[in-house]
């Protein structure tokens, strides 16, 4: 069997690429964990999310109701909604997580430039998945969530308006945005995401795992992926399914109420906690600096931080060298520190 | 017994170990292989099965909201009503005596009792405080300060079917 | 031109065109002494009319003696025409002698007020109804300003106690001014009327809330302020509902006086119909009249009308029927009819209070929430039902709405045993997760514990 597939798909001349990479040993080795943890978690979501599409209906007078026929009335929906939605948000911490830490690990450095800016790239899908898949179940806080988020892009100078009505599908959030984000989430965010996935991981696996500088990549010990280090993944992808069970049975996923466009806004209204560092920033700028709006600066700003970020293996040519690398490492630490510290206030206020 | 590292911390160098311990015996190792294989099978059961299971459609297929079958045909002689459910409110399906199948909500514009139809008066009634509505829906007497809102009604084959405008 | 004037150059003998010597000319005035006098009479007329016209602050079209005079005078005298600036009278073009008569032409206290042409000063209290009916009661006239108006006040005036009292020589009833006013009359459906809806039972409450007012007569003189305690009172005045009653939709307006104790039912069935016709129907109603007890008001009262609570029905404290009831019949219908109002009432709470806890734990519950509303209303139907005075008919009602309560209640339960069920899953889910994990443990120990394979 094995034979007759392998005459067909060359499965022993990949299987033998698998058997020589390896994991290199060090100190901050740990960190290695979490781009697989990524891939995971992305997986699972688009499995339920597949599952899920199976009921769901993307228009403005039967989204709500879908979704509590999920879980009301579907078999395990219950289950798979709060799995889908639960994992959204672990998927996006340990992309931050892996994202950081390839930063202060400077695997970024040549030849791994093309690795990291895919990366970033998909950092920016991750985060479109979790603003369109926020508005999908049409319930007060995601319909005045897409409001106050689509609002803030089209406050944007020149491009703004057009990249809001682009978003809204319209002038306002409507069935129409509804219809319009279904589209984003379900097909063309999973097609950019997969074409850049499939780059990303394909870059890792031709470069292999970077050693973070000052060590030497030759002398430092190693561990074989296939099979140490790949048990070791599937054990933490094995607790990853408990915990998203434990989460979806004792912490289910709020319905909450259906969207009503002429309510006000609820009370607190704000984005998921992977947006509130931004919203808490700008809701913290004043009206206006000199001549500009707070706000727009504070997007722009925004804008040019996002740019920077991809950018960071071109502007950083040669870490681990000095100065360079310790004014590198602080504007990272002031970055982390920025996101975390805007994330709890938000939450406190 | 040589020190081990906690397992996690892959500071220990797999691949060059020379350990002085024995070679772990094939019956142990076949013992754990085959548990390892059972439980992740059972696993992977554990995992699928509630997969199957959601794929599988539930009895009431659909979650019906914005269009309800309000009546059968048989159940609605002329000049009489019926209350129906429609999602979450209550909605009142009347035949009049010229044929014609008009649909309302039922919800009192006045302070929310479940209207009827009154056949002698030909009009819809409120029981808590004398309301009275027209066959359009308009508020006619009574304390009711708005008409009540009307849907649409498409009558096919057996069914009167009820949407919301 | 004086130059050009020919004025006393004279060809003198010699001839020549040279200026005379100047003779004695009259000044400026003098000269256009005839021009002046025109132009000054021109402007003292004008100015005369000018200043008779602006003292008529009515603006009226003519001079109107009534309101130039009275406007100057001082205190109470002036106060007609500071009113009647609101009037709707003045608003259709009448005025002061369109119901006082006299001449308003004339300027002088005698012309004006002059009998001949009808002249009524102040008429008494016994005079009003007339005074006013002069054209309130004429169809003919009030067609031309308002054809809806109704033009039979007076003779239901007449009807009323106030009326009848009148007529009898009582000059503290109240006539149509003291409720509509006096020279500031608005229409009723004006907010500041003094018989709009919202203000009637201040304006009742005047003369029928004021203790020395009403002392010599036999009635009471604390409705106003029972009213004000009411629900009716709380719906009219708090909810803005126009709809709710306040005394003339009781009472009547023009013809006010208190409903019969035998035809209650009639008045308040005006709104409240089931209930009404439910109790005509009922045994109550002929034991009621006969004994003089209100109808409706024996277990509701008039004035204070409160929200009514399931505890007037029953035998329980607060209850009404044991007012009467004891040990009969009656007694144990009302038994029946608390008991199941109270069951039907404890399961609701029961189910509303499960479900809560359902949903805080996490389950969605909406749908059983819903149809709980059926129960609810069922109970609504049951309570309407009391004033049959029948508990079979109570119970028919009671049934249908208990066990839609009892199935929500279960539902309620079912999201906890769902809830449970999901638990013990996840707890069965993880002995294996972990098992499988520790195995995994295992096998990568074993792994790397047995010498490695010879490298190629």
């Amino acid at each position: 069997m094995y034979l007759w597939l392998d005459e067909r798909l060359g499965i022993t001349s990949i299987a033998a690429l698998a058997k020589k990479k390896e994991v290199p040993l060090h100190r901050h080795s740990v960190w290695y964990y979490f781009g697989g943890m990524t891939l995971f978690l992305f997986s699972v979501q688009v499995v339920t999310g597949i599952l899920l599409l199976l009921y769901y209906r993307p228009s403005a007078e039967a989204a709500f109701e879908s979704v509590q026929f999920i879980i009301t009335e579907v078999q395990f929906g219950w289950l798979i909604r709060s799995v889908h939605s639960w994992s959204a948000n672990l998927l996006i911490l340990t992309l931050f997580i892996h994202m950081f830490s390839v930063y202060f690990m400077s695997a970024y450095r040549a030849p791994r430039e093309i690795t990291w800016v895919s990366g970033v790239l998909l950092l920016f899908i991750c985060l479109g998945f979790g603003f369109s898949g926020y508005l999908l179940p049409w319930n007060q806080t995601s319909f005045f969530a897409t409001k106050v988020g689509t609002e803030i892009a089209g406050v944007v100078p020149l491009i703004g308006r057009p990249v809001l009505t682009f978003l809204r599908g319209g002038t306002e959030v409507t069935g129409a945005t509804l219809t319009r984000f279904y589209g984003f989430h379900v097909a063309v965010l999973p097609a950019v995401a997969t074409v850049l996935l499939g780059i990303h991981v394909l870059l890792v696996q031709m470069h292999g795992m970077s050693v973070p500088p000052g060590l030497d990549a030759g002398k430092v010990k190693k561990m074989k992926f296939v099979p140490n280090f790949a048990l070791r993944d599937l054990i933490g992808w094995i607790l990853a399914v408990g915990v998203l069970a434990a989460l979806a049975a004792i912490f289910p996923w709020e319905l909450g109420e259906k969207a009503d466009a002429f309510a006000s806004a609820p009370a607190g209204i704000k984005p998921e906690w992977y947006f509130l560092f931004m919203f808490e920033t700008l809701k913290y700028l004043p009206a206006k600096i000199l001549f500009i709006d707070g706000e727009v600066l504070g997007i722009l700003a925004f804008g040019l931080g996002g740019l920077f970020w991809v950018l960071v293996p071109f502007l950083n040519r040669t870490p681990g060298q000095g100065t360079r690398k310790r004014v590198f490492n602080i504007i990272g630490i002031v970055i982390v520190l920025f996101i975390v510290v805007m994330t709890i206030v938000g939450f406190l206020s | 017994m040589p020190i081990r590292d906690p397992f996690w911390r892959v500071t220990r160098d797999v691949a060059n170990v020379m350990d002085t311990q024995p070679p772990v015996n094939a019956s142990r190792r076949r013992f754990l292989d085959y548990l390892l294989g059972s439980s992740a099978v059972a696993t992977l059961a554990a995992i699928f099965y509630p997969i199957f299971k959601f794929m599988v459609p539930p009895e009431v297929v659909e979650a019906q909201q914005n269009s309800v079958v309000a009546a059968k045909n048989a159940e609605l002689p002329s000049n009489t009503g019926k209350i129906f459910k429609f999602g979450s409110k209550p909605g009142i399906v009347i035949r009049t005596e010229t044929g014609e199948v008009k649909a309302f909500s039922a919800s009192c514009t006045h302070l929310d009792c479940i209207v009827q139809y009154d056949p002698g008066s030909k009009q819809i009634v409120c029981a808590c405080h004398n309301g009275k509505f027209d066959l359009t829906g308009k508020n006619v007497a009574g304390p009711p300060p708005r008409p009540l809102e009307e849907f649409t009604v498409n009558v096919k084959g057996d069914d009167i079917t009820v949407t919301r405008a | 031109m004086a130059r050009n004037r020919n004025i006393g150059t004279q060809t003198n003998r010699r001839g020549s065109c040279a200026p005379a010597p100047a003779k004695w000319q009259p000044g400026l005035i003098v000269r256009y002494r005839r021009h002046a006098v025109f132009v000054l009479s021109m402007v003292s007329i004008v100015a005369a009319v000018y200043f008779l016209t602006i003292s008529d602050r009515a603006s009226a079209q003519e001079t109107n003696s009534c309101i130039a005079c009275h406007s100057t005078l001082a205190g109470r005298l002036s106060d007609p025409v500071k009113l009647f600036e609101v009037d709707i009278h003045r608003s259709k073009g009448l005025s002061c002698s369109d119901c006082h008569g006299g001449n308003p032409a004339k300027s002088d206290v005698a012309g004006a007020k002059d009998p001949n042409y009808g002249y009524v000063a102040r008429p008494t209290a016994q005079q009003i109804p007339a005074f006013c009916g002069k054209c309130h009661s004429d169809a003919g006239l009030m067609k031309k300003f308002n054809p809806s108006l109704r033009v039979d006040q007076v003779q239901e005036y007449a009807t009323s106690v106030h009326g009848t009292r009148l007529k009898g020589g009582d000059q503290k009833v109240a006539t149509c001014v003291s409720c509509h006013g006096v020279h500031g009359i608005r229409a009723p459906v004006d907010p500041l009327s003094s018989v709009h809806a919202l203000n009637v039972a201040e304006t009742c409450g005047k003369c029928h809330g004021n203790a020395e007012h009403m002392a010599g007569y036999n009635i009471a003189h604390d409705q106003y302020d029972k009213y004000k305690s009411s629900v009716h009172a709380a719906a009219l005045y708090q909810k803005n509902d126009l709809s709710a009653p306040t005394c003339n939709d009781c009472h009547g307006n023009h013809g006010a006086a208190p409903p019969g104790v035998t035809s209650v039912a009639n008045v308040c069935g005006q709104c409240h119909a089931r209930q009404a016709e439910l109790f005509q129907k009922s045994p109550h109603k002929q034991p009621f009249d006969l004994m003089e007890r209100g109808e409706c008001l024996r277990c509701h009262s008039n004035h204070d009308i409160m929200p009514p609570t399931d505890q007037m029905a029953g035998v329980g404290p607060g209850s009404t029927c044991t007012s009467c009831h004891s040990n009969d019949a009656g007694f144990a219908a009302a038994e029946r009819i608390g008991n199941g109002l109270s069951s039907v009432n404890a399961k609701i709470a029961d189910a509303k209070d499960i479900l809560e806890r359902a949903e805080r734990a996490g389950m969605e519950v909406s749908r059983p929430r819903f149809e709980l509303r059926d129960a609810s209303d069922g109970l609504t139907q049951a309570r309407v039902l009391i004033h049959s005075a029948s508990a079979d008919e109570l119970e028919k009602a009671l049934g249908p709405a208990l066990e839609v309560a009892t199935k929500s209640y279960n539902a309620g339960e079912g999201a906890f045993g769902e809830l449970t069920y999901r638990r013990k899953g996840l707890g069965v889910s993880l002995i294996f997760i972990l098992f499988l994990a520790l195995l995994v443990y295992l096998k990568i120990r074993q792994i790397e514990s047995s010498p490695p394979p010879a490298e190629t």
